[in-house]
């Protein structure tokens, strides 16, 4: 059993959780993730790690309430345990010899890439971020970003944050200004992965994507998280998270991450969960 | 008496057109009465051709003559002697090529059926005694063990009884890979597997569930942490594609995805437990093992209104067991025989057709069997709306990729001395499927075995040259 020690809510959809995790603490590195089960009858949820002390041998999740597992875990407080928390899984980010790095985040992706970035600017890297969300409710760890990163920029649908429009928008404007970036990590939807690679892609800046598909044991041995790279299938399991943005297959990839859209209403429907 | 019927006491099976539609289990066992009826075909022949079949060298007529007695405990602690997972092994051991493929009775008749009262030996005592009591001498040394398969348990097993402090480490939520994950309910019950898994625990073997080894911790990590060797079963676990067109539709399983979902998971319980399953109503599994039999099987007990298996060669080259082939067919699969996917094609994100090409015999290959070779211009289209690909797991590269002192071969598999299990990493041993490849239970048994005494010569060794 793993305890949740800390329960932080960040916004009416994102919750952050310190959880004891011994040997998931005792290695991860940015980038890893973790598979938690809630309960004997619980599904397996991948989930990034953002944060971890290897002293206090906790590990820090943040996630997006979603679907109907996050929904249940959303319920947990400070003190509940978990039945099931394994990792560290996945390939740690490669963290480049960049001088200069922008971050892209849209949602719930700003807590996997916050890890990233800090580590980049700790090795004397200038770092930019660009967080994105609905509105600005949504719109997370922005003073946290500010601590390290040299600007802070905001996108949100509505304006109640920064540029109202698109993370994309304000990368444009950005490289319009003659702003230069040796890397571009973004994190997020996948549909706006897609879009920022749709602007890095023409003028070949190196682009880092993290994938989060459907995985059920996080150890390469289901392959329901593959993904298209390049010519090859990759398992982002074992091959990823992290992967080569400009090489993704991002429709693909979209198409098997709503493959199960329909059971996820159907039980949190019977659940009587609210997943609208 | 001996008993001089040429054909086995048959064993109660539930009726295929019921037991299709739900996960009970198909073979219902034994009575007292019928396993000493079917122990008396045993003629106790002076050359004992039976145990040498067996990979783990139970000494079969001792118990079947324990059985005739009507001592079942006594048979019991004869089998347990030398297999830990008597339960298990009576049900999925491929005994037709072992010890009842070498009964002398089997020359004239069928061979006696030893498998299923291995079986009836370890039902009857898991539902009648309770956990006996060990007086094991303990040791100081710890050994680990990376996974909890067959070969992790047998090994685990052993070097608990000769007193070590083992602990095992798991990757999933749950203990038995394989026999968990892979094989179904209604071959394999899991509570019963669970119950061995237990008799295994209460040697005062250490678990630690959710752990990865090659990522939560590495090999080296266990020699810091003090454990004096370690022993690798971390199976077969890697699914094999066929690298054609379409298999990233979804719609398109591994057997293990489709078999974790539903097994390990309970996906068929679904929304009870939380994770589903998605089935069309004509699915076809790619191959002809026991794992594809295993996944046609649990298809149809889905729902599917048509399961086909699609292998490329004939029935007489199918790998799988004559028992599970016989099973799926009386449960309504049927066989496309030598026939062999080119792609699959999908109409928006799902699949919709399977493009196939006959195949006939050609010459035998190197495994011996006839090689198949597509028919020019025989291709065809069938609808099809879930694809599972059962060809075959390889080991799991995770480990050996983090791990650069162990040597494996091309196809992934890790290089050990045979006697000994011993890899080319000192002081680490590995069996089972993570050696051989997929392969059968009581293989992976036999490994672990022979690693847990190799580790105790080692240790033992190790110690008296300390003290010279």
């Amino acid at each position: 059993m793993y305890k949740i020690v800390e329960k932080k809510i960040l916004n009416s959809v994102v919750q952050q959780m310190v959880i004891e995790a011994p040997f998931v603490a005792r290695k991860c590195e940015p980038g890893q993730f973790i598979i938690l089960r809630i309960d004997e009858s619980g599904e397996r949820i991948p989930l990034t790690i953002m944060d971890y002390d290897r002293v206090a041998k906790t590990v820090t999740i943040v996630f997006q309430v979603l679907g109907f597992t996050t929904q249940l875990l959303a319920t947990k407080n400070a003190g509940d345990y978990l039945l099931d928390f394994v990792g560290p899984l996945g390939r740690p980010t490669h963290l480049g010899n960049h001088k200069r790095v922008l971050g892209i985040a849209g949602g719930v992706g700003a807590a996997p890439l916050y890890p990233q970035l800090k580590e980049l600017a700790k090795s004397g890297t200038e770092v930019d971020v660009i967080i994105g969300g609905r509105e600005k409710e949504l719109v997370i760890l922005g003073e946290e970003f500010s601590e390290f990163c040299n600007n802070v920029y905001y996108a949100t649908n509505d304006g109640s944050i920064g540029h109202k429009g698109f993370v994309t928008d304000v990368l444009n404007q950005l490289l319009e200004q003659g702003e230069e970036y040796d890397e571009v990590i973004t994190i997020g939807p996948m549909i706006m992965m897609k879009a920022v690679v749709a602007v890095t892609k023409p003028l070949n800046i190196p682009t880092g994507v993290s994938l989060n598909p459907v995985m059920i044991d996080g150890t390469g041995m289901c392959g329901g998280c593959r993904v298209t790279v390049g010519d090859e299938t990759k398992f982002a399991c074992v091959d990823g998270p992290d992967f080569d943005g400009l090489l993704v297959d991002f429709d693909e990839a979209m198409l098997r991450q709503n493959y199960y859209k329909e059971q996820e209403k159907h039980i949190c429907q019977l659940e009587g969960a609210n997943n609208d | 008496m001996t008993n001089m019927s040429l054909e086995k006491v048959k064993m109660k099976e539930l009726d295929p057109q019921i037991r299709n539609k739900n996960f009970q289990e198909v073979a219902l066992g034994y009575s007292l009465e019928e396993a000493i009826e079917e122990a008396s075909r045993c003629i106790d022949c002076k050359h004992q051709p039976c145990k040498k079949g067996c990979p783990v060298n139970v000494q079969i007529p001792e118990f079947i003559n324990a059985i005739k007695a009507g001592d079942i405990e006594e048979a019991y602690e004869i089998i347990t002697n030398d297999n830990g997972l008597p339960a298990v092994c009576g049900r999925v051991c491929p005994q037709e090529n072992q010890c009842e493929g070498r009964c002398v009775r089997g020359i004239k008749g069928e061979p006696v059926a030893v498998g299923r009262l291995e079986r009836f030996v370890a039902d009857w005592y898991l539902h009648n005694i309770e956990k006996p009591v060990y007086n094991i001498v303990t040791r100081d040394e710890q050994v680990a063990v990376v996974g909890s398969g067959p070969a992790s348990l047998s090994c685990a097993s052993d070097l608990a009884k000769l007193g070590y402090k083992v602990t095992m480490f798991e990757a999933l939520h749950e203990l038995g890979g394989v026999l968990m994950y892979g094989i179904p309910e209604f071959r394999l019950p899991k509570a019963l597997v669970q119950e061995e898994i237990n008799r295994v625990l209460d040697l005062g073997v250490h678990i630690e569930k959710n752990v990865v080894i090659g990522k939560s911790l590495d090999i080296s990590d266990l020699f810091d942490d003090g454990f004096k060797a370690v022993f690798i079963g971390s199976g077969a676990g890697l699914p094999k594609f066929m690298d054609i067109p379409g298999e990233n539709l979804n719609g398109v399983y591994s057997s293990n995805e489709f078999l974790t979902r539903v097994n390990l998971m309970k996906a068929y319980d679904f929304p009870n437990n939380h994770t589903p399953v998605r089935l069309g109503e004509r699915v076809v599994v790619v191959g002809g093992g026991n794992v594809a039999m295993d996944a046609a099987r649990t298809a149809k007990r889905l729902g599917a209104k048509e399961v086909f298996i699609v292998y490329r060669r004939g029935m007489e080259e199918l790998p799988a067991r004559v028992e599970e082939v016989h099973h799926a067919i009386e449960e309504g699969i049927q066989f496309n025989l030598l026939m062999n996917p080119l792609r699959i094609m999908g109409e928006g994100s799902l699949v919709k057709q399977l493009e196939l090409i006959k195949m006939e015999l050609g010459e035998p290959d190197e495994s011996g069997r006839r090689s198949p070779v597509p028919i020019a211009g025989s291709e065809y289209m069938m609808d099809v709306d879930t694809v599972i690909i059962a060809i075959g797991q390889t080991p799991n590269p995770l480990l050996t990729k983090t791990t650069k002192e162990l040597d494996i071969n091309r196809r992934g598999c890790i290089l050990v001395n045979e006697d000994s299990m011993e890899t080319t990493m000192q002081n680490v041993y590995a069996g089972g499927d993570a050696v051989t490849g997929a392969a059968t239970v009581i293989l992976a048994m036999g490994a672990g075995k022979k690693a847990a005494t190799a580790i105790h010569n080692k240790i033992v060794l190790d110690k008296r040259n300390l003290y010279k």
